[in-house]
């Protein structure tokens, strides 16, 4: 069972390499690079700001995208194409399909946002021209984009188990926009009344957090991240891309492929 | 024990978008085939084989009724293990190679691993592909991701496959070679359940048929059986230019082509047609009794079939 | 249907667990984060970057941002805090990314300018973000009103106040309250009548529900400024007459001749202390009365610096 959740997994994340996605990075190296060089030219206070800013704002957009994009085809590509058939006429459970093309996401976008990483902190050093121990603060941002990451995964996965890819990029799109403004959101619910102010909150309580994950700002400024946050960070992540990928455990086991 | 048992499976799809319309893909079908058989499933396009074979398959789900395989639950994830599976015009990953396919799917069917490497390489060469190292699928032509398909269905060494229309999209050639194949399967002992609307194929190589049409059963039996001579004729051929008086004395048909001469004559004739061949030193080449073709018994039922559906609908 | 039956049990108990999981944690991580959507304010105050990085969706943010204030300020006033060093950027925020919010402006005109823990203690950047406004909405009489209000309330620039009003009078559609405003600052700045006229009538005219209660608490303590004024005169009036200080507040009830037991808005009778001064039972309740309070009775900071 785990063996054979690994093997559609490592499918998984050899279909995305040879889908040139890694090509991403390219564009990723000629930003950042580009930046650098430029930012080099002016004040010296803002520069590692920039960097720091920037480069962190890119892995964590184009990761999204990179997810949504991949993610949304997982298993409605698979059922357009039939490649499903062959693949679930073996004993393959339909639940172990799912959580071997969500690993095999994930995996990308890790093995993606390393290389980025190692982007960012050259990036950093070319501008700075050291390290100092503030710097490991971005371990902790990069961190929490990963986390973001396993989130967005397991929703286009949803998404993908029953609808279709367009309508699946829409829908994961709108969630990233909206969980970023999560705390906001129950803001606005705390002052409304009545019925809408429970739908709200129920809205406001179901969408992914993605306003806790975005510590940026505050490590650019070398603001610490208290390690309670990080702690349960990870719980959230873990706990809501569970729950994404159990719906679409569920859905994808009732559906007929036709 | 039956390799398969079909035990009334039936399947019934909602379409449309507000009023959901039922619409029958396949009556309660009831079947049986049987250990290390080749049955052919026959019918037109959309008369319910694909549907049937999904059905088996655990692609989609029945309305209704089940099915038993290698006498145990078609759901049983351990069956799965021992039935191979080719879809009707199969696409595969085509970032993939077929080595790296096939090691793939080895993995998924749990073939060990020391064993992959050697297994995928005969299943290639046993499905006649040869040279295709490091070619990605995507550069396969029609034929070629036929023969990816039937070794994918074999890998394994499944008890039973489920081919469906195998030979769609091959050239003759193509078409011999798997026919041979499934020949060979059944020499190894194992049960081939293929559909086709190509009743040619059927003839040949199947042990038992049945016919299904508009999802509903229409016949089942052994060829031989469906075949045989109802009208009890024999077809006769001499080497000769013309007909001998004495032989258009019995009355046959005759038809001269070449350098030889057909008659089809009834059964009991045959004695006096020998005699009159003999007398008039005409050499005889062959007598075959005549049998109603596959097609002929196929249409036949169709029409009854949409004649009965006329006069009730 | 054995295996599909347990999938479903595991993926429905799995994802029913997560959930209330998730919702637990979210809740640890909201209380860790109290301040959590003001970072960007913290770091960046200038209001361009961040109507740059909104990308064109300025309304849009203006929003959040406005709502970001209010939740700022209701939620250290609750506490009693000591300052409010963020209200005027988010307010400046919000304003540069939607000008037209006039509710923002309302805001900053009864929060930016009064000292903590009721306000910012900010005046002169409560001015700015009036005029601002101004600027903006030249058409808006409540703009006027609002910028005179800062003049009259915490300047105590009775002129600028009565310039500010007479301005806004001529506004189209403005309030006839302006005129006669203008009129009053410019007799009787400084009498409780104006103030209770002020307060009415910013009462009256705004839907924010945290001005409409801060303007009832002045309400309520200009009459308990008003009746522990009167009280301390007819405690002077007695002593003149008597040549000692009323034993009790009945006495000096029966004495001048006041009409039943004086009481304070919420009720409770006023006390006459054996030194001779009115105070109020529980000066808490009245945060902004400048009479009727004990010696040297400070008001409570909670904590929040």
């Amino acid at each position: 069972m785990r063996t054979r959740i690994a093997y559609i997994a490592s499918n998984t994340f050899r279909e995305a390499v040879r889908d040139r996605v890694l090509y991403n990075l390219i564009a990723f190296a000629l930003l950042l690079s580009g930046a650098a060089i430029l930012v080099g030219q002016i004040s010296i206070e803002i520069e590692k700001l920039v960097v720091i800013n920037l480069g962190l704002t890119a892995v964590s957009l184009f990761g999204v995208v990179i997810a949504i994009f991949i993610g949304i085809g997982l298993v409605s590509k698979e059922i357009e194409k039939r490649t499903l058939y062959t693949v679930l006429s073996r004993p393959v459970r339909r639940w172990e399909f799912i959580v071997g093309k969500f690993f095999g996401l994930a995996g990308t976008l890790v093995v993606n946002t390393f290389f980025m990483a190692i982007g960012v902190f050259a990036a950093l050093f070319y501008v700075s021209h050291k390290f100092v121990r503030a710097d490991a603060l971005l371990l902790v941002a990069l961190y929490f984009i990963i986390l973001e990451f396993l989130i967005i995964c397991s929703l286009a996965l949803l998404f993908s188990s029953f609808s279709s890819p367009l309508l699946s990029a829409v829908f994961a799109f709108s969630l990233f926009v909206i969980g970023s403004f999560a705390e906001d959101l129950r803001n606005f619910a705390g002052m409304a009344h009545g019925v809408s102010r429970w739908l709200a909150t129920g809205a406001a309580y179901l969408v992914p957090n993605f306003s806790a994950f975005n510590v940026i700002t505050s490590i650019a400024h070398e603001q610490p991240v208290a390690g309670q946050l990080v702690l349960q960070n990870t719980l959230y992540a873990l706990f809501y891309a569970a729950m994404a990928l159990s719906g679409a455990v569920l859905i994808f086991e009732y559906r007929d492929l036709k | 024990m039956p390799a398969i048992e079909i035990l009334g499976l039936e399947k019934t799809y909602s379409v449309g978008f507000w009023r959901k319309r039922p619409k029958r893909a396949l009556h309660p079908l009831q079947l049986t085939v049987e250990d290390g058989e080749i049955f052919g499933f026959l019918g037109p396009n959309g008369a319910g084989k694909t549907t049937t074979l999904k059905l088996l398959m655990g692609l989609v789900f029945p309305t209704a009724g089940s099915a038993r395989i290698l006498g145990r639950e078609w759901t049983d994830p351990q069956v799965k293990a021992q039935i191979g599976f080719l879809p009707e015009q199969p696409y595969f990953y085509d970032y993939l190679t077929a080595h790296e396919l096939l090691e793939y799917y080895g993995q998924l069917s749990g073939v060990p691993a020391k064993q992959r490497k050697q297994r995928v390489e005969q299943v290639l060469h046993q499905v006649g592909l040869r040279d295709v190292q490091g070619l990605q699928l995507r550069k396969f032509s029609k034929g070629m991701l036929q023969r990816v398909g039937i070794a994918q269905a074999i890998l394994h060494d499944p008890k039973i496959v489920f081919f469906d229309e195998p030979m769609s999209g091959l050239d003759p050639m193509g078409r011999r070679e798997v026919r041979d194949l499934m020949e060979q399967l059944k020499h190894q002992g194992k049960t081939v359940f293929f559909s086709t609307h190509i009743l040619s194929d059927a003839e040949t190589l199947c042990d038992r048929v049945a016919i299904i049409h508009m999802g509903e059963l229409r016949g089942v039996g052994a060829v031989e059986d469906l075949t045989s001579s109802i009208h009890g004729k024999v077809e006769v051929i001499w080497q000769g230019t013309q007909v001998p008086l004495s032989v258009k004395a019995l009355g046959a048909e005759c038809h001269v082509s070449g350098d030889r001469v057909r008659a089809i004559i009834d059964e009991n004739q045959q004695e006096a047609m020998v005699d009159a061949l003999r007398r008039e030193r005409q050499r005889l080449i062959a007598i075959t009794p005549v049998r109603t073709s596959l097609e002929a018994y196929f249409v036949e039922k169709l029409r009854r079939a949409e004649t009965t559906a006329g006069t009730s609908a | 249907m054995k295996p599909r039956q347990k999938t479903t049990m595991v993926a429905s108990a799995c994802l029913i667990l997560s959930l209330a999981a998730s919702l637990f944690v979210l809740n640890r991580i909201d209380q860790l984060r109290p301040q959590a959507t003001l970072d960007e304010v913290l770091f960046l105050s200038s209001p361009k970057v961040i109507q740059r990085a909104s990308l064109g969706y300025d309304g849009l943010m203006a929003c959040i941002y406005w709502t970001r204030a209010v939740q700022y300020f209701g939620y250290r006033h609750h506490n009693f805090a000591a300052s409010y060093n963020l209200l005027a950027p988010l307010l400046e925020i919000t304003t540069h990314l939607d000008p037209h919010l006039v509710v923002a402006y309302e805001f900053g005109s009864s929060f930016l300018a009064p000292k903590p823990p009721q306000g910012a203690g900010q005046p002169e950047r409560a001015l700015q973000l009036m005029q601002y406004g101004i600027q903006n909405n030249p058409d808006n009489w409540r703009l006027y009103y609002d910028l005179g209000f800062v003049y009259y309330m915490e300047l105590r620039d009775y002129k600028q106040a009565a310039a500010t009003f007479e301005r806004g009078s001529h506004v189209p559609n403005a309030h006839p309250f302006l005129k006669i405003l203008a009129a009053q600052m410019a007799q009787h700045a400084g009498e409780y009548e104006t103030a209770r006229m002020l307060w009415s009538a910013t009462y009256q005219t705004t839907q924010d529900k945290q001005i409409k209660e801060n303007a009832v608490e002045h309400l309520r303590a200009l009459r308990v400024d008003e009746d522990v004024k009167h009280l301390q005169e007819a405690v002077t009036r007695f002593g003149e007459r008597t040549g000692r200080l009323p034993a009790s507040m009945a006495e000096l009830v029966a004495a001048e001749g006041l009409a039943g037991t004086p009481a304070d808005p919420d009720g409770h009778p006023y006390k006459l202390t054996p030194e001779g001064r009115v105070e109020v039972r529980v000066p808490e309740d009245f945060p902004f009365a400048t009479r009727g309070l004990p010696p040297g009775f400070k008001p409570k900071f909670r904590g929040i610096l």
